[in-house]
């Protein structure tokens, strides 16, 4: 079984998945290695990152040195294909005019979604995290706690290979010895801070990120993750020996050639394909799940993009994993005279409570940093972050919200972009617009002196952010498009203040002159809704189906052959970044579909 | 990706036409650029190749005058001149980005194109005013004298809108310089080399920064 297109579509499937990222690869990966017939429909086009992915390239070997255009909005060498917060032909409408209340909505559509340009970046979710309303009295309780996802995140981790340490910090879990890979040494700026942070109380430690560091533990692993299953565990063996690791260059976003970082396809769809049990259809626009007159799934509708002919693919079971917001609108294009609000959407809580990551970041000029001995530290992407370790202070509440968050670096001497001299004459008290040998030695001195924090925090669900389908507007196969409605509570709102006044503390004790304002808006400050690229929710899971959509396992309540494997089971955000968390739970739901499955329960 | 059409660039019948034209528009400098046409090119679409090598004018035509291809080498020469150990702008195709970038049919360089080709026939017209020769003909030290005025921060009121040409030109050259790879290593940039391990910072780093 292979990529296939439309004409080679088998008459019926175990289980139809819409989506081929983090979510959709990891439940085509455990079902096809338990022998499950799965198809995979993906809406963009098929993509190789060995032959595709633009490594070592240089910005001036690029259009404009690779700067950001509307045709390749994170820039060019970016691992993303038809792919932006606007999409030609694909539009989104806001209910709310003001910049401030708008959702922006990142599509990717290419074979692999967002794992392509993803930052990797893998924390666990906390203990704490699934319980907010228990700890907080807000938000919701997810129907499950860490305890029944810590045997998941410990495969996933083994999986797609995850460096960091175990630190022991409250609410930021350790991973059990011998599953985690070595982390990599930390650079001058992360161990500067690590040493002077301390006095603004910041604790700095490795970061998790799915890098290989070195080669992953190709004989024990699969015996590890597929127990009895000797035809997994040979295709396991053969996906993990194809893995390089880390050549400590290049950024991660620029998708990897050698397969040291994850993305969907080599960590997942490859072995999957190697099962023989999995078809691919890329270019397949989904546009409705249809279901029968007993109410379960027979299936989903799609377009064919290269023809713009529809076509329909039925499955025993269909899973959704087409990015949170995708699933939704899925959902609400599924009426039907038994499902007349769209499909599982009994209780009316589809496309309800959305979240994403609250963040803001801030920036200084360093100046124990000028004049760095010239020295190499590509490295691999961020190596440290800042965990929130003041749980006991924020307990009742003191800090004026829920939760907290953690800070990513931004600090090295990378790769130049064109920006590169930004704000280089003030920063050397110059009277004029540097130019010539002083514009040299300015350049030379200033380089690699800046570092930035950014702030990823808890979003709790709140009434006032939802989406829901926009009367109107189509997009350009005729699907109804969705319409966002966006606005931040006081309690994000207070985070950021929170964030800016400690990042500001942080830098300052690290001796940084900081740029931007002492206490500015916390509107002005916040990344816009949808921006951090998190956004999750919208099928939430719970323990009653009149105020969740799915049940602990991502299955819908309403419709039992239908479940999920992206974001939209979140019922919150938690200050840790989902997808390693999206991965564990679609494994989990995998696990228990193929319980289904066997049972004949579905 | 289709190989893009060969950019045919001005002719050089036009070109003496502009520079005449630049000349006669001394008193009114605003004039000459909207001789200058908007791009009408096509951007590469949202499906590039991006493992090929680009040089600027592969994926759309390059539109600057050959007078104000020389305005701009002088210039890019005079913001990052060789030295005894670096190339000079002009040496690491520096001309030609600014080019691709005032030519780019995307909004956000195409909102720089007035400025820039505003700026060019500026200086021109300036050089002319003062030593009677285009800019590029001047001496290095009648040039660095122009780009003195302009350099002042705040701007002199008169130069305001001359002076914001010149700091967004010098921005655009220095970044299109050290985004190269042999202007990166003038940057002290090191990297984008394969390395069989990451050994962290050297001890004169951490010495540097006080840590060992």
């Amino acid at each position: 079984m292979p990529v296939i297109t439309p004409d080679t579509l088998q008459d019926s499937y175990d289980v139809v998945i819409v989506g081929s990222g983090a979510g959709g690869g990891q439940t085509a990966y455990t079902l096809t290695m338990e022998g499950v017939k799965v198809l995979l429909l993906e809406a963009g086009r098929s993509f190789d990152v060995q032959s595709e992915a633009a490594m070592l390239q240089w910005p001036s070997q690029a259009p404009l040195r690779g700067e950001r255009t509307p045709d390749k909005q994170y820039g060019f060498h970016d691992c993303s294909i038809h792919s932006g917060w606007e999409i030609p032909g694909e539009p989104y409408t806001n209910a709310n005019a003001d910049p401030g209340s708008q959702f922006k909505w990142w599509r990717q559509r290419m074979m692999g979604g967002r794992t392509n340009h993803w930052g990797r970046i893998s924390l666990r979710n906390g203990p704490f995290d699934f319980k907010p309303h228990t700890r907080w009295g807000l938000g919701f309780d997810w129907p499950i706690g860490y305890d029944d996802l810590a045997p998941y995140y410990d495969k996933v981790e083994m999986l797609i290979g995850v460096f960091g340490t175990s630190e022991g910090i409250e609410n930021s879990p350790d991973s059990p010895p011998g599953v985690l890979l070595p982390a990599p040494k930390l650079r001058v700026g992360e161990l500067y801070a690590r040493k002077h942070g301390a006095r603004a109380g910041a604790r700095i430690v490795s970061i998790h990120r799915a890098v290989l560091t070195q080669p992953q533990d190709a004989e024990g692993i699969p015996q590890k993750l597929h127990p009895g299953n000797a035809k997994a565990q040979r295709i396991l063996r053969e996906s993990m020996a194809t893995r390089a690791p880390c050549f400590w260059a290049t950024d991660c976003h620029r998708g990897c050639a050698i397969r040291a970082n994850y993305d969907s396809q080599t960590v997942h769809l490859r072995p999957a394909l190697q099962t023989g049990n999995l078809d691919i259809l890329p270019n397949a626009m989904v546009r409705e799940v249809t279901v029968g007159k007993d109410g379960k799934a027979t299936g989903v509708t799609f377009i064919d993009k290269t023809t713009g002919r529809e076509g329909h693919a039925r499955g025993r079971a269909v899973v959704l994993a087409a990015s949170a917001m995708e699933s939704v609108r899925l959902l609400l294009n599924s009426t039907s005279n038994l499902f007349p609000q769209g499909l599982a959407n009994s209780s009316g809580k589809v496309g309800k409570y959305i979240t994403d990551s609250v963040s803001s970041s801030l920036g200084a000029h360093i100046p124990a940093f000028e004049g760095m001995p010239v020295h190499n530290e590509d490295g691999a992407g961020p190596h440290a972050y800042v965990p929130w370790t003041r749980h006991a202070q924020n307990r009742k509440g003191a800090f004026g919200f829920p939760g907290g968050y953690h800070l990513e670096f931004t600090t090295g001497r990378q790769m130049p972009s064109l920006q590169v001299v930004s704000g280089i004459d003030s920063r050397a008290g110059s009277a004029t617009v540097l130019f010539g040998r002083k514009l040299r030695e300015e350049a030379r001195r200033f380089y690699g002196a800046q570092l930035g924090f950014g702030a990823q925090g808890t979003m709790l669900p709140n009434d006032d952010c939802y989406t829901e389908l926009d009367p109107v507007l189509k997009d350009q196969w005729g699907i109804p498009v969705l319409r966002f409605h966006w606005k931040w509570s006081d309690f994000e709102l207070n985070q950021v203040r929170h964030q800016q006044a400690h990042i500001r503390e942080l830098l300052e004790a690290l001796g940084g002159k900081v740029s931007g304002k002492a206490d500015p808006d916390p509107r002005d400050a916040i990344r816009q809704g949808g921006t951090v690229i998190h956004e999750v929710g919208g099928a939430i899971m719970g323990h009653d189906p009149a105020s969740s959509v799915s049940n602990p396992w991502s299955q819908a309540w309403d419709v039992k052959n239908l479940f999920f494997a992206d974001g939209a089971p979140f019922a919150s955000t938690a200050d840790k970044n989902p997808t390693l968390t999206i991965m564990a739970l679609a494994w989990r739901m995998a696990d228990h579909l193929l319980s289904e499955l066997k049972h004949q329960n579905l | 990706m289709a190989k893009p059409d060969p950019l045919p660039r001005i002719s050089r019948r036009a070109s003496l036409q502009w520079m005449l034209g630049a000349t006669a528009a001394l008193a009114t400098p605003e004039a000459s650029l909207h001789a200058a046409p908007p791009p009408t090119a096509k951007g590469y679409g949202p499906d590039p190749s991006m493992v090929t090598l680009y040089k600027p004018g592969d994926v759309w035509p390059l539109t600057l005058s050959e007078p104000q291809r020389r305005t701009t080498r002088a210039l890019c020469d005079l913001i990052l001149p060789a030295d005894e150990t670096s190339p000079a702008a002009s040496a690491l195709g520096v001309p030609d980005f600014i080019d691709e970038w005032i030519s780019s049919p995307y909004p956000a360089q195409a909102a720089d194109r007035p400025l820039l080709l505003e700026g060019l026939a500026w200086l021109d017209e300036d050089a002319v005013r003062r030593c009677g020769k285009p800019f590029a003909d001047l001496t290095a030290g009648q040039q660095e004298a122009i780009a003195n005025d302009l350099a002042t921060l705040p701007p002199a009121p008169e130069h305001k809108r001359a002076a914001a040409f010149f700091k967004r030109f010098r921005d655009l050259t220095a970044g299109g310089y050290y985004t190269t790879p042999e202007g990166s290593r003038t940057l002290g940039y090191v990297g984008n080399l394969p390395l069989a391990s990451f050994e962290g910072p050297p001890p004169e780093a951490l010495r540097h920064v006080g840590l060992i």
